[in-house]
């Protein structure tokens, strides 16, 4: 991120150090993570210790210390949606994917995240695919999704 | 000033200043309590929960920690009624199965009589009392660590798990830690604390040429002393001084 | 826009605006809420507007996008003023044919109607289908009749009207009288007396004071707060201004899940509008009184949305609970005395004061007044968001308004209360739903999540499932709570495993009372709930997971395995192609099996298999 934007976020919260979270879930919202640099001018500027800085970047969930995927799936884990068979497509996920929630492909192609309920209930089970909704999921239709979101330039590139 | 107030403990009338926490006007008075999270230069924490007692106002009657609970006029506190010696041993299985072997805990277990954990789990050792992290953060000044992650991920670490940079090689944190998973060792011109993966050059004193002293912690102590000492006092060891 | 400076100028924009509106002018209404969103309302929304700007009908009919309606399960749904006219799950395909037939020609479409799922009839009337009948939507009624980003359709149907009067014609104390008597209790968790609080936080000594809205909605399954922020975020805005007033407060804080973008959107334009208007800041329509709000936004952590860990959070750190006795009221934010209340707690203050204590005391049960909004969700036909009176059977609930269990299944337990709460198996289907009969039954009110479980709900894994939740989502800072929670899933995670042992379930129990009753907040405290309540009304489902390794819902993956029934399988191959595991064998066109060595029960076969060949075993 450019310290002029980062700059603009400090401003905008009048540099108060007590609008710390404030400012870093601007931060997450733009970059899709905080990375490391950004922290470290933020924690200059408003004076505040590195530490506590990382200890509120792993203690909130919605704060992260990893880019996120090209394309970031979270799996919604709330009560309803674990009651109409969340487990099933999260696992089915983890399968075709290679990886665990919290982890990114090694393409950076795809991000996993299982998330606490965004309140679509009725939609339930809830996969979430780059913020959109994508509801009545059946781990059927998890192949589906992952084909229709690969870059398939680069999937061509990599093949040839 | 803070005004002075009476309160009772386990049914004997004493004397303490309003606001101070219960387990202090406890200790103070020779009334015992076992504790492991606190410490009296560094805000009273509440977290290992070993400080449990009874609480009574004109309301009701609560099971509380000791540290955290202020002196107020006309409460009333018993500190060993069957409720509380229950709660503290069933907090110490857990601790003790944090730290199975660590000497500390294992003697402050066997007090409560507690001989083995009540369960087996996956630790490194640390209990979680936090007073690495307050004291580096409280008496040292530096915050160079700090708690991660939250639940049952919980752990004490620098920024990124990565070299404490800030770490002045001061040794507050391992003196201070209850169960002694802190080791700070001195390697030939190397000072290294693991757990912080910090290493630190040492200086070493220009007339008997041994290593004394972290580099880090001259320049700390240069820097933030309010009365600096002269600038070629760390040249000599303290021996040679 | 001028800024409003009387409560006369109020009044007048009152009127103006419910002359615009034109009660029978033909309009149609379309929810936008997040539910319906994610049914692509939106591209129904802009359908509309475009057929009715080609029609040149613009100025004829209205077109309105308004907060939610409660029933997702039917979403998108359409209602056409005056007639409320409801159409369900329409798609863009189907807006001519709207506009045509029943706004032109005042004819109905038959196959947009909801159909009873029980006599097949079809209902015309949003209020005469049966889901909304034996409602009772004080507080989330208003949602269908307004636009949430428009404060002039809020001031239309007499919004800040309360307030206004409030604000010129009582005292503080007051009202604080009438909300103490009226015995509003706390929607957000454990019901405590709002008038107390807010008498308490008053009384609090030093002249900051501050009044916080709980808008961290965290029980998985639950989302009332989220829709009425969405829907009808002036409501809130008015019951914390007449609260304020109460308090003494100046200044209020909302603080909000950044999970949710479009309420953060729609309060965020609300609270713009209302400073517009005058109806926030300095010198409120010229009363004096002065009050003003922000938001402030939380990170993601469940635990947050407990009082002192909300307060923590709001002052820029880790959100880890202080000790009890700090009560928030007295010192809450940077020590200041702060009110804090959730949404639907703030929502009720303009209706009761609007109708008085009397009328809504009427409503509800004995120490219970008013309504909850709840979210019905999991095995239950109509999923969504309802309002009833407090004391309502839970029959009523799951069946009458739910609409009972989905793929006709039996009811096997309903779970309220969200990780702090406890499962209600069969035998209290007819107790009343209020705050004291649900405490008395071992589990609690909580924000008001209704988790519908039926047969196919192992609820060892249940127990399990909220043990993980609260395992990731403590704070970690006491013993007992981090500890105690992990041990317990561990447990609980080994019993669904097959692997559990005799003792586990004394060593369960042990584990509830260490951290019941030597946790530093409320998330330790209450997180046995889960486990006590399965264990005090399924312990045979728990014995039968330790002593036979057997899953009687046919759940826990280590204990079943799938099997095709020859008899029904055709050999289609449907199964075996979509299998990613290669796990079934055969030849096309006979019956296949499962290689239950590589079958990891992932559930694809059962999904796709349409003669329901595959079974659980």
């Amino acid at each position: 991120m450019e310290q002029k934007t980062t700059e603009k976020i400090i401003k905008k919260y009048n540099c108060d150090r007590h609008e710390v979270l404030e400012m870093l879930l601007d931060i997450q919202e733009k970059e899709k993570y905080l990375p490391r640099e950004t922290l470290d001018y933020v924690s200059e500027r408003l004076d505040m210790q590195p530490a506590k800085l990382y200890h509120l970047a792993t203690f909130y969930e919605a704060l992260s210390l990893k880019p996120a995927g090209r394309c970031q799936v979270n799996v919604c884990t709330g009560t309803a949606c674990h009651v109409r068979g969340a487990v099933k497509i999260l696992d089915e996920l983890e399968y075709q994917l290679g990886i665990k929630p919290g982890e990114v492909t090694s393409d950076y192609n795809f991000g996993l995240k299982t998330v606490n309920c965004v309140g679509a209930c009725a939609l339930g089970p809830l996969v979430l695919v780059n913020g959109e909704y994508q509801g009545d999921m059946t781990a059927h239709k998890v192949e589906k999704i992952i084909k229709e979101n690969t870059d398939h330039e680069d999937e061509e590139r990599k093949q040839a | 000033m803070r005004q002075m107030i009476t309160l009772t403990i386990n049914g004997k009338k004493y004397k303490a200043e309003e606001g101070q926490n219960l387990l202090q006007v406890a200790l103070d008075n020779g009334i015992e309590i076992p504790h492991l999270c606190y410490h009296e230069k560094l805000t009273p924490y509440g977290g290992c929960r070993l400080c449990l007692v009874e609480v009574s106002n004109r309301k009701k009657t609560t099971m509380t920690t000791s540290c955290t609970y202020p002196a107020a006029q006309g409460i009333k506190v018993e500190t060993d009624t069957p409720q509380v010696r229950k709660a503290r041993q069933r907090v110490m299985e857990m601790i003790l199965a944090l730290a199975p072997d660590s000497p500390g805990i294992q003697r402050q277990a066997h007090d409560l009589g507690i001989v083995k954990p009540g369960f087996t789990v996956e630790s490194d050792g640390c209990i979680r009392c936090g007073l690495c992290v307050r004291a580096c953060g409280e008496l040292v000044g530096l915050n160079t660590i700090t708690f991660a992650c939250k639940g049952a991920k919980r752990k004490v670490e620098p920024p990124y798990d990565e070299e404490a940079k800030s770490c002045i090689g001061c040794g507050t944190c391992v003196v201070i830690c209850p169960t002694g998973c802190l080791k700070m060792k001195d390697l030939g011109e190397e000072r290294r604390i693991d757990k912080w993966k910090r290493v630190m050059e040492m200086k070493k004193c220009t007339e008997c040429s041994l290593p004394y002293i972290p580099q880090p912690q001259v320049e700390f102590i240069m820097d933030k002393a309010l009365e600096k000492p002269p600038e070629d006092w760390f040249q000599k060891c303290p021996d040679c001084r | 826009m001028n800024r409003l400076t009387s409560v006369s100028e109020l009044n007048r924009l009152h009127k103006d605006t419910a002359a615009k509106r034109g009660p029978e002018k033909p309009t149609i209404t379309i929810c936008q809420g997040t539910g319906c969103k994610a049914y692509a309302s939106q591209e129904v929304y802009k359908s509309l507007e475009k057929e009715i700007a080609s029609r040149g009908l613009t100025e004829k009919i209205g077109l309105r996008g308004t907060g939610c309606h409660g029933f997702c399960e039917q979403g998108p749904m359409v209602v056409i003023f005056p007639e409320e006219i409801c159409y369900c799950r329409v798609k863009p395909e189907d807006i001519s044919e709207i506009i045509e037939k029943t706004v032109l020609e005042k004819k109905v479409i038959d196959r947009l109607l909801f159909k009873d799922p029980v006599n097949g009839e079809r209902i015309s009337r949003e209020s005469d289908i049966p889901f909304y009948k034996y409602q009772n939507r004080l507080i989330f009624g208003k949602n269908r009749l307004i636009d949430p980003q428009d404060i002039q359709d809020y001031i239309a149907i007499d919004g800040y009207k309360v307030m206004a009067n409030i604000l010129a014609e009582s005292t503080p104390e007051e009202v604080l009288e009438q909300v103490k008597k009226a015995n509003l209790r706390g929607r957000g968790g454990a019901g405590f007396p709002a008038g107390i609080k807010w008498e308490t936080t008053r009384n609090a000594p030093g002249n900051e004071k501050c009044v916080i809205v709980n808008a961290d909605e965290g029980d998985p399954g639950a989302y009332m707060d989220r829709s009425l922020l969405e829907g009808n975020p002036h409501l809130i805005l008015e019951g914390l201004i007449i609260g304020a007033y109460a308090i003494g407060a100046e200044e209020g804080i909302i603080f909000l899940r950044q999970e949710y973008p479009l309420a953060l959107e729609n309060i965020n334009l609300a609270i713009k509008q209302a400073q517009e208007y005058g109806l926030l800041g300095k010198d409120i329509l010229g009363t004096g009184f002065n009050f003003d709000v922000r938001i402030k936004r939380s990170a993601g952590a469940f635990v947050t949305g407990e009082s002192s860990a909300l307060v923590t959070a709001i002052e820029g750190n880790a959100g880890e609970p202080r000790p009890k006795h700090l009560n928030t009221a007295i010192s809450g934010v940077w020590g200041r005395p702060s009110n804090i209340n959730n949404v639907e707690t703030w929502a009720n203050v303009p209706v009761i004061m609007d109708k008085g204590v009397d009328w809504y005391k009427s409503i509800g049960s004995k120490n219970n007044p008013g309504t909850k909004v709840f979210s019905l969700v999991g095995k239950v036909n109509n999923t969504g968001l309802i309002e009833v009176p407090l004391g309502t059977p839970l029959k009523t609930i799951i069946y009458d308004i739910g609409g009972g269990i989905k793929d006709g299944k039996k009811f096997k337990a309903v779970q309220t209360g969200g990780p702090s709460g406890g499962c209600i198996p069969e035998q209290y289907l007819d107790m009343p739903v209020d705050f004291d009969q649900l405490n008395q039954i071992g589990s609690m009110m909580g924000s008001g999540g209704m988790i519908v479980m039926d047969e196919t709900s192992c609820m060892v894994d249940v127990a399990r499932y909220f043990m993980k939740f609260l395992k990731e989502e403590s704070c970690g800072k006491c013993t007992s709570c981090r500890e105690g929670i992990h041990m317990m899933f561990n447990i609980l995670e080994a019993i669904t495993e097959g692997k559990g042992h005799d003792e586990d379930l004394k060593l369960l129990e042990d584990l509830a009372w260490t951290t019941e009753n030597t946790s530093l907040c409320a998330l330790g405290k209450t997180a046995s709930n889960p486990v006590l309540s399965t264990l005090k009304y399924f312990r045979e489902e728990y014995e039968a997971h330790i002593k036979d390794k057997r899953c009687p819902a046919g759940i826990c993956r280590e204990l079943i395995t799938y099997a095709i029934d020859q008899d029904k399988c055709n050999g289609c191959g449907r199964c075996q192609k979509l299998c990613s595991h290669e796990a079934i064998e055969g030849k096309k066109k006979s019956p296949l099996s499962i290689n239950t060595d590589i079958c990891t029960r992932c559930g694809v076969c059962l999904e796709v298999c349409r003669f329901s060949a595959l079974v659980v075993q």
